[in-house]
């Protein structure tokens, strides 16, 4: 065979993956064969492919199962890995791991995105000598994305298993999509669980999409299918610069949505009472501009993307319809981690408070809520992007601080006309100060004391008088916050903050 | 059959609902009362009321079932 020949036909093996029924059974999952992945997630294919030839001699493996290499998405350079399910099951053999490290290095070189597209059972059990223990083994892939971490946006697509320490690529990630049904993330698997510990339970159920999204929280954006997970990180990417180096791009500028309801008539007057802060942050944003994280774990806080007048900005709201918008263990860590991926990427913040405090009871207590608590407030404090406070309604005791409070630093804090900040709200502050004496009064006279205290207290807590205390920097109409934070966030883009200089903080994790 | 579960630990101000009652995926069936907030606790799927679980008054912990819809 002439040396063209060959080559075409070698070329076309590798192209086409594994076995014809491989193919077939992913189909039926509804999975996308790899390269038609790339196809669809890139503006125009991969531009160049690294180590396409990878273990060529072996007519088993092409590529190695995996495939590695750099295009543009959005106009913008982003580097890639993508399992190949169909070559052993995406496994990892010692080229698959080289592949994956050098385009990682690729990726930090040029100082751009990495896309990792993981649908892989894990290492080649035959091939562990050349892949799992030696320093360019699998282990060089997390130091890789360790050190890449706030250098340039890390984003795992999770379309089938991630499993044992292949789990670890995720866990790394910035962010992690998982499509429902298919992806699943686990460190053993439910026959390993059922054979080593003697549990019996099912793979969904351990380590599926639904359950990561929305209990674990390693899973950060619960999807239908690949096309919602690819669309999803297309969006991802408007929203962030190439490196920590640069700035989020500017759009264009869209009006919000319009609404009947204006934010004035949104919030209800009586302090206990719910109300939905999405209809909230629709009211403050671009139109459709919103992308959030996390939207099934730990609800009561709200993390995500939006833009105002074009610019990016990372949203962090308390939502009072769950859970009274009381922070919980798992929403300061969810809190946390989005306020880090902000700040490493030059994200203004803007903190929108309604919240009544931390958690308390025993549940919590032994769930850690102090030391994740603490974890929020640090990744907060150290922020040093534009940070702007808002007390849309209240922000009592240690809410006040996890909120950006004004000893944390904001650029501003900003109060709505009915906002209340205090250690706690009126009807514990009364019932804490005064419960003796309430106690020694006859009963009938009880409602009417408490009810003259609770007022009392209230003037004492008076926005205003925080406001010519300057505590609060301004008090703004409802109806005239987009205006303000606009003029805010315009106000502080020269804003060049170094935190403290130290090797690193010792925080609680 | 679903059993709603308490998401907080709390007093039951108000139950919304009865028994029997047909309820959507969204509505309300509790109202807790916890860290002096209002949180209503809504039904996940859609059905029948089967069983309530919990009075007005009753403190109840994260993770207890306040009702069974059907």
């Amino acid at each position: 065979m002439a040396k063209n020949e060959f080559h075409e036909e070698i070329r076309e093996r590798i192209e086409n993956g594994g076995a014809e029924k491989y193919h077939e059974k992913n189909a039926e999952k509804g999975k996308m064969f790899v390269r038609e992945r790339l196809n669809r997630l890139f503006d125009d294919d991969l531009d160049v492919e690294d180590a396409f030839f990878a273990n060529c001699m072996d007519d088993s493996l092409p590529a190695d199962g995996v495939v590695t290499g750099i295009g543009k998405i959005n106009g913008q350079t982003v580097c890639v890995m993508a399992n190949d399910s169909t070559v052993k099951a995406g496994s990892w053999g010692k080229r698959t791991v080289e592949k994956i490290i050098r385009i990682q290095e690729t990726a930090m070189k040029l100082e751009v995105p990495m896309l990792y597209l993981v649908d892989s059972a894990g290492a080649r059990i035959t091939d562990q000598i050349e892949m799992f223990p030696n320093r360019r083994g699998a282990g060089r892939i997390f130091y890789n994305q360790v050190q890449m971490s706030g250098r340039v946006p890390q984003i795992c697509l999770l379309f089938g298993p991630s499993a044992a320490g292949g789990a670890y690529i995720p866990a790394f990630c910035d962010i992690v999509v998982m499509v429902d049904g298919n992806a699943s993330m686990y460190l053993g698997s439910p026959r390993m669980a059922e054979k080593v510990i003697g549990e019996k339970v099912s793979l969904e159920e351990m380590g599926g999409a639904k359950m990561h999204c929305s209990v674990s929280g390693v899973g950060d954006v619960l999807v239908s299918s690949e096309q919602e997970a690819i669309e999803y990180a297309q969006k991802y990417l408007t929203y962030f610069p190439e490196n920590f180096r640069s700035k989020p791009p500017v759009q264009e500028a869209i009006k919000p949505e319009s609404f009947e309801k204006s934010i004035g008539d949104l919030i209800p007057e009586n302090q206990n009472a719910p109300f939905d802060m999405y209809e909230l942050i629709k009211r403050l944003i671009d139109e459709d501009s919103f992308c959030e994280i996390k939207r099934e774990f730990a609800k009561e806080i709200i993390t995500g993307l939006a833009r105002i007048n074009g610019q990016t900005v990372g949203i962090i709201a308390n939502q009072p319809r769950m859970k009274g918008g009381v922070l919980f263990h798992d929403s300061a860590d969810k809190a946390a981690k989005f306020i880090q991926l902000c700040d490493a990427f030059n994200i203004p913040l803007i903190f929108l408070a309604d919240i009544p405090g931390f958690m308390i009871g025993t549940k919590v207590e032994r769930a850690g809520i102090i030391r994740h608590g603490a974890k929020m407030i640090s990744a907060m404090s150290e922020a040093s992007v534009p940070k702007i406070s808002v007390v849309v309604r209240k922000a009592y005791g240690a809410g006040l601080y996890a909120m950006a409070g004004p000893a944390f630093e904001p650029d501003v804090t900003i109060a709505l006309p009915t906002a209340q900040i205090a250690v706690m709200g009126p009807e514990a502050a009364v019932n804490a100060v005064y419960a003796n004496k309430i106690a020694e009064l006859p009963e009938e006279e009880r409602p009417a004391f408490i009810k003259e205290k609770q007022e009392e207290y209230k003037e004492n807590i008076d926005i205003y008088r925080l406001a010519s205390e300057m505590v609060i920097d301004d008090i703004v109409q409802p109806d005239d916050l987009r205006d303000h934070l606009n003029k805010r966030l315009e106000a502080y883009q020269s804003k060049n903050l170094t935190f403290t200089e130290r090797k690193h903080g010792v925080y609680p994790v | 059959m679903n059993q709603l579960v308490a998401n907080m630990a709390g007093n039951v101000w108000k139950v919304v609902v009865s028994e029997g009652d047909q309820v959507n995926s969204g509505d309300d069936i509790v109202i807790l009362e916890s860290m002096k907030m209002e949180i209503p606790i809504a039904a996940e799927a859609g059905g029948s009321i089967k069983e309530l679980k919990v009075n007005e008054g009753d403190f109840v912990n994260e993770g207890d079932v306040i009702a069974i819809i059907e």
